[in-house]
């Protein structure tokens, strides 16, 4: 299993997963998001294809209300 | 030949090239619930709001919806701002993910925070901050002390407005010092905007008429007792104090008082 921390929280996801499956888990299609993969940028486009591998931390954000 | 009328409010503002009728610019935060916080903005008049950047809650009803979808970027200028960042570093990565978001959204709002109890900004890392998201292509209008000097500093690394604080964030507490945001319209040749500490209808007006270019503001609207009422009474403040300014106050006369009805023709005379 890959293990992972999505938001500073610890999980974990199937070998082979790809960063796409934390849009489907957070129920995110559709929406606005961006993802952050150990301090880089993954663009949308990207979701798809890039890999999750073995100890990767995660930032997964939204825009909320704010000044 | 009869002068030309002024327009109402005059020319729109241009903020990196883009022009906006509305002068005021309205925070999304502290609102009761989305309904509260949609009508508010209407009343407000806005078209550029601005939006935090938090990370999604893993318990978060994903049925609910979101706030980008009450407030589609398709009607409003989002404007991703950095609040709750206490350096740079966390800014500019703040802006990244918010630029990934909006599909490559330039128009930011920068806040570096120094202090929890003051929310004062910490000029030294806004300033780096500012300068590395220019760099990278970022439209940068900052939130900053009502200090010339740095305001100055800020658009001279390439910010399009500088934002100073009328008072502390969230306080209410109105322009404390009028004279520093004068130096700072003097000084300062992109659009000024005040940011920060308008606690009601009279204090966006004096904004105004000092000669800034808007006002943007969150509590004084989110927090009234009547928000949606609050908001209205903003719209038109901030177009009376623009209008004001443009045309001109009387010159104050400290010690002299001066008639309104003629002298002449007084009965009895």
């Amino acid at each position: 299993m890959l293990n992972i921390k999505v938001n500073g929280q610890a999980t974990t996801l199937p070998p082979g997963a790809l960063v796409v499956a934390l849009v489907t888990t957070m129920q995110l299609e559709g929406k606005r998001y961006a993802i952050e993969r150990n301090g880089e940028i993954v663009p949308k486009s990207a979701v798809g294809v890039t890999p999750i591998e073995d100890g990767d931390q995660y930032e997964v954000v939204i825009a909320v209300g704010g000044g | 030949m009869a002068e030309k009328p002024v327009v109402a409010n005059g020319a729109p503002l241009n903020i990196a090239g883009r022009e906006y009728v509305s002068r005021l610019l309205v925070g999304t935060g502290k609102y009761r619930d989305f309904d509260e916080t949609r009508l508010a903005i209407e009343a407000s008049g806005a078209q550029i709001v601005t939006v935090a950047i938090r990370r999604v809650n893993i318990g978060q009803d994903p049925s609910q919806p979101s706030l980008l979808e009450i407030l589609p970027p398709s009607r409003y200028t989002i404007l991703p701002n950095t609040a709750g960042c206490y350096s740079a570093k966390e800014a500019v990565r703040t802006l990244r993910l918010a630029r990934e978001l909006l599909d490559g959204h330039q128009l930011v709002k920068l806040e570096v925070l120094a202090d929890d109890t003051t929310l004062f900004p910490n000029m030294p890392e806004t300033l780096l901050a500012a300068k590395e998201l220019v760099a990278d292509g970022f439209q940068v209008m900052v939130y900053c002390a009502d200090d010339p000097i740095q305001a100055k500093a800020l658009e001279d690394v390439g910010c399009v407005a500088v934002m100073p604080l009328a008072s502390l964030i969230g306080s209410g507490m109105g322009i404390l010092n009028p004279w520093n945001l004068e130096i700072i319209l003097d000084r300062v040749a992109v659009p000024v905007l005040v940011d920060a500490g308008i606690g009601t209808a009279s204090d966006a007006a004096i904004a105004m008429e000092l000669g800034c270019d808007g006002v943007l503001m969150n509590t004084a609207i989110a927090k009234a007792r009547n928000p949606v009422l609050m908001a209205g009474a903003m719209k038109k403040a901030v177009e009376s104090g623009r209008e004001a300014f443009l045309a001109g106050r009387m010159p104050k006369k400290i010690y002299r008082a001066s008639a309104s009805s003629p002298r002449e023709g007084r009965i009895g005379t």
